[in-house]
């Protein structure tokens, strides 16, 4: 349970990050908060030759909110995600969802931009970035390009990151008014990886569903989206009968794994009921609040 | 071997300077390389909470942090918290409320607690327990260590508020 050996860069720039990383000819790997990568060294199922260490790169932490959208700094962690001001009021939703994340010592490390490019299947945060529509700022040697969530996310464990890539900032569209939102997560213990999890917000206009948004994790390799499920909702108020046609498409659209925590029948389950729950959750927050 | 480099890490208030190897975890760090073997080590891969420190005033797994990434860091272990002869006041409240059996996961307990009531207000048990999710007790006594806590919230009148950032 120790590491193998390996040479240590601390990069004060992401030019440095980048030239490392380049230099390594794709043996080198990213630390930021390192609550993924530092078990996976332990187990010796990573061996890179060279870390490179962003932890103290001035002004990659940062939460600032624009006209638009709330801009997140890749090293950031999940603390202050959970408990930023800016988050509670223009994302209420992700600051539920941080409280899901692993628990207070691992949330005091672990980074927004390592959780997006570790992409774990079942955690959190990728599920976040499908439901906010995420762009993702990503720097190279070859420059910078930013990537949509909805491309970013590839299988189990992999991004659309090359070997001299790092993710340096998260962009999250402000959501549209009178938007209301619902999270539903179930774990085997408080803080563990979902066994499957659902995230929603539906933005209500003239008493009607203007836009649905349902993202899922832990029931397949990546986190995704429920399109057909969303597109039942569109123009309609919350009703019993369609919330069952919800639930239903939301089913069919997941392939969970069977795995020593949940078979893939009880995963299928529970993210119907997961997302029943919180689309009722986010129809009662959109309605208008009573003068 | 990697290259090595030199560190200066100030533990419990006292800076110690050390040649160390990149791959060397903080926990060896402070266990072998310290001496301060009041920092357990249970699963080495950040599921048992044992190894939990404070560094810069905040928890985290010492065994999910390398010694080198401490350099120019304040950490805190269980022996920064108090003696034998005069625990502080969280240690007093596991004493008396008998929240320890073997010992093992103590270590990570106080250092956890120490941080949960800093940054929650702990306003109820089942908030208690959420932040002690991430410790295991394998003798099980978790209704002890609750009691423990919830006696400093009651004694203390928490108000952190649960906001930090």
């Amino acid at each position: 349970m120790k590491p193998a050996a390996f040479d240590y860069v601390l990069a004060d720039s992401i030019e440095m990050v980048v030239r490392s990383l380049a230099d390594s000819g794709g043996d080198a790997k990213i630390i930021a908060g390192g609550q993924s990568l530092v078990p996976m060294l332990n187990f010796r199922l990573l061996r890179p030759s060279i870390l490179v260490d962003i932890n103290r790169i001035p002004g990659l932490a940062f939460i600032e909110e624009g006209d638009r959208a709330i801009r997140i700094g890749a090293l950031t962690r999940h603390h202050q995600l959970e408990t930023s001001p800016v988050i509670a009021k223009h994302l209420p939703v992700l600051s539920a969802a941080m409280t899901h994340v692993a628990h207070l010592a691992i949330r005091n490390r672990g980074t927004i931009g390592g959780s997006l490019s570790h992409a774990d299947p079942a955690a959190e945060l990728p599920m976040m970035a499908r439901l906010l529509d995420a762009e993702l700022q990503v720097a190279s040697r070859s420059g910078r390009r930013t990537i949509k969530a909805r491309d970013f996310f590839l299988d189990a464990l992999t991004v659309d990151l090359g070997d001299d890539d790092i993710l340096t900032e998260i962009v999250l569209p402000k959501l549209p008014p009178n938007t209301g939102w619902g999270f539903e997560e179930v774990s085997r213990r408080s803080g563990d990886f979902a066994l499957a999890a659902v995230a929603v917000t539906l933005a209500v206009s003239g008493g009607a569903i203007a836009e649905a948004r349902i993202a899922l994790t832990g029931i397949g390799a990546t986190a995704k989206r429920a399109a057909e499920a969303e597109s039942l909702l569109v123009g309609l108020p919350l009703d019993p009968k369609v919330l069952e046609q919800v639930i239903g498409a939301v089913r069919g659209n997941v392939e969970p794994n069977t795995d020593l925590h949940a078979s893939a029948d009880y995963r299928r389950h529970l993210a119907g009921v997961l997302a029943g729950r919180a689309v009722t959750a986010a129809w009662r927050r959109a309605q208008p609040v009573a003068p | 071997m990697s290259k090595t480099c030199d560190i200066a890490v100030t533990v419990n208030g006292v800076t110690h300077e050390h040649t160390v190897e990149p791959r060397l975890l903080l926990s060896d760090f402070l266990r072998h390389t310290l001496g301060l073997t009041g920092t357990h080590v249970g699963c080495e891969h950040g599921v048992c909470g044992a190894c939990t420190v404070l560094i810069d005033g905040d928890s985290a797994r010492s065994c999910l942090m390398f010694a080198i990434q401490a350099d120019g860091c304040r950490i805190e272990t269980v022996e920064g918290l108090g003696t034998i002869g005069k625990m502080n006041a969280l240690q007093e409240s596991f004493h008396e409320h008998h929240a320890l059996q073997c010992g093992f996961c103590t270590p990570g307990m106080l250092i956890t607690a120490t941080d949960l009531l800093k940054k929650y207000p702990l306003a109820t048990d089942d908030e208690i327990r959420e932040g002690l999710s991430g410790n295991l007790c394998r003798c099980t006594g978790y209704e002890h260590i609750v009691a423990a806590i919830r006696a400093m919230v009651a004694k203390t009148g928490n108000t952190s508020g649960g906001k930090t950032g």
